[in-house]
């Protein structure tokens, strides 16, 4: 099936949805999702974040689509075409979107651990309005102990369900879900049951806001002086390959690898992310890459720096600079040699 | 030999003549110059007691300011650490517990707060990333000289708003610096 977004073309399988096709294209293209997340399944379609517009149904019937789509429920037809980045409207209803998951969101990013990796922070600094105009008390809740690794902080919830979709689907008992309705549903355990399961740590890798962090974390560094590494070990439970975050020598926090979504590879295990916390329990595959745009690599001149592409453009009108292939993805280090 | 432009001026080698070799009337010239002096202005001051009036906006020695009720504004977000071009700020955050309200503003605060001042270069863009207005370089206070390497960093202790100017501010604004004032002045009328 071909279906042009943006005005790039690509063949997908049937079934595939237009968030899906937009991935394949790449990170520019793809609209921005807070709640769909490839590797849980039935996620998606709560949040609205990553509405297009259809401005040609199908090869069979051309007509657009009436209203801006949620593009992680829509499947693609033969010869659709949409638009995202390129359509004002898009980007009109995702800043109303924004304007309504900031309204109840608070304005703690300077004590929130998720500063710095937090999709809403993306978010709202690309898509969203620089004030509020919400003039209401925000929503403020009775605090929830969920165990000795993980800090919930339910004023900063967004109600994306992927922390309970990570339960349905990785453990087989789920202790917490998302209680009431509407206006004053929140993520609560029964009878304020710790969560003490051993995938249970993934909840703060799917959480996109800052809901659900590390307690073995908390307040030990901000996200911007640490630099992750990719390690793996042997482990009886999970693949065991993981992005340790160091300051110094000091491993401060195990997660999971992350791609250029923001999704984690691989889910691991709570061993893992919050016991192995020492350099000797882990074999060091090297740093990880990180976009020059994101502010972990703010102040890290050597390494780990992913090159920007204009510098791509610069060495085609020179002299190859090195004996490898010069191509996007390359890192700094590489381009010194 | 012939000039290369006709801009050289001839010397005249003439012999001085007796008044001239006494050099007398050239040396009381001189105490002429230097006692005309002693009734003229002076273009010193006497520093430290006597001090020039500075800019509003002048970018002096760091304050971590406190909140009208006393409690220190600062939350250890590392958003001046991170913009400081030159690597001088440093920060250990930790949580604050409870009892501690009075004393921090926020649930979580900085227990260390260090600015190298051999390296500050008073660019000023800790206090325009600071989210909170907790960090100010005060326009009437110059960073002073050191005399060991041991008293350039600039811990809490040393950082940190003195209780005295709290009570005395009447209100968050009087609190502030001047050049803060100077902003919010500037904020008001419109122009920037």
């Amino acid at each position: 099936m071909k279906v042009t977004i943006d005005g790039q073309t690509i063949e997908v399988p049937e079934g595939t949805t237009i968030l899906q096709a937009a991935r394949m294209l790449g990170p520019e293209v793809a609209p921005p999702t807070m709640c769909y997340y490839s590797k849980l399944e039935t996620s998606g379609g709560y949040c609205r974040t990553c509405i297009v517009k259809v401005t040609k149904g199908s090869e069979k019937d051309p007509r657009p689509m009436p209203k801006p789509v949620a593009s992680c429920r829509t499947m693609v037809m033969d010869g659709m075409e949409v638009q995202n980045n390129t359509s004002q409207d898009v980007l009109d209803a995702r800043k109303g979107v924004v304007e309504f998951l900031l309204a109840n969101h608070p304005l703690d990013c300077p004590v929130c651990d998720q500063a710095g990796e937090c999709h809403l922070q993306d978010l709202s600094f690309e898509h969203g309005a620089e004030g509020t105009r919400f003039e209401f008390e925000r929503r403020t809740f009775k605090k929830i102990d969920l165990g000795p690794y993980i800090q919930l902080h339910m004023t900063r919830c967004i109600l994306c369900y992927r922390c309970v979709k990570v339960a349905d689907q990785l453990t087989p008992h789920r202790y917490h879900g998302v209680m009431n309705r509407g206006d004053v549903s929140e993520i609560s355990t029964y009878i304020e049951h710790a969560i003490d399961n051993e995938f249970s740590g993934n909840v703060i890798d799917v959480c996109p806001v800052g809901a659900l962090t590390d307690k073995t974390f908390r307040f030990k560094s901000r996200v911007w002086f640490t630099k992750p590494m990719d390690a793996h070990r042997d482990c009886p439970t999970c693949s065991g390959r993981v992005t340790l975050w160091y300051k110094g020598d000091d491993v401060l926090r195990v997660t999971g690898r992350k791609d250029a979504f923001g999704e984690v590879d691989e889910f691991i295990c709570n061993t893992c992310r919050f016991e192995t916390k020492k350099t000797s329990d882990w074999v060091i595959d090297g740093p990880k890459v990180v976009d020059h745009k994101s502010v972990i690599s703010a102040n890290h001149y050597l390494g780990n720096n992913q090159v920007p592409s204009f510098a791509f453009e610069v060495t085609k009108d020179y002299k190859q600079v090195n004996d490898l292939p010069v191509q996007p993805g390359s890192t700094v280090n590489q381009l010194d040699k | 030999m012939q000039a290369l432009t006709n801009r050289s001026k001839r010397v005249s080698n003439k012999k001085l003549s007796l008044g001239e070799r006494l050099y007398l009337p050239a040396v009381v010239g001189g105490l002429g110059i230097t006692l005309k002096h002693f009734f003229k202005k002076k273009v010193t001051i006497q520093y430290p007691e006597e001090q020039r009036p500075m800019s509003e906006v002048y970018r002096g020695l760091h304050v971590l300011k406190r909140d009208e009720q006393g409690r220190e504004r600062c939350t250890a977000c590392g958003l001046c650490a991170v913009a400081c071009p030159a690597e001088a700020i440093s920060m250990t955050a930790a949580e604050r517990q409870p009892g501690e309200e009075n004393l921090y503003r926020e649930e979580k605060y900085a227990a260390v707060y260090e600015i190298n001042m051999l390296r500050c270069i008073f660019c000023g863009l800790c206090e325009e990333a600071c989210p909170k207005s907790a960090i100010y370089l005060q326009s009437d206070k110059l960073a002073p000289s050191f005399y060991s390497r041991a008293d350039v960093i600039y811990g809490k202790d040393r950082l940190v708003q003195s209780m005295e100017t709290i009570k005395t501010a009447k209100s968050l604004k009087s609190g502030l610096t001047t050049s803060d004032r100077y902003v919010d002045k500037v904020w008001k009328n419109g122009k920037y």
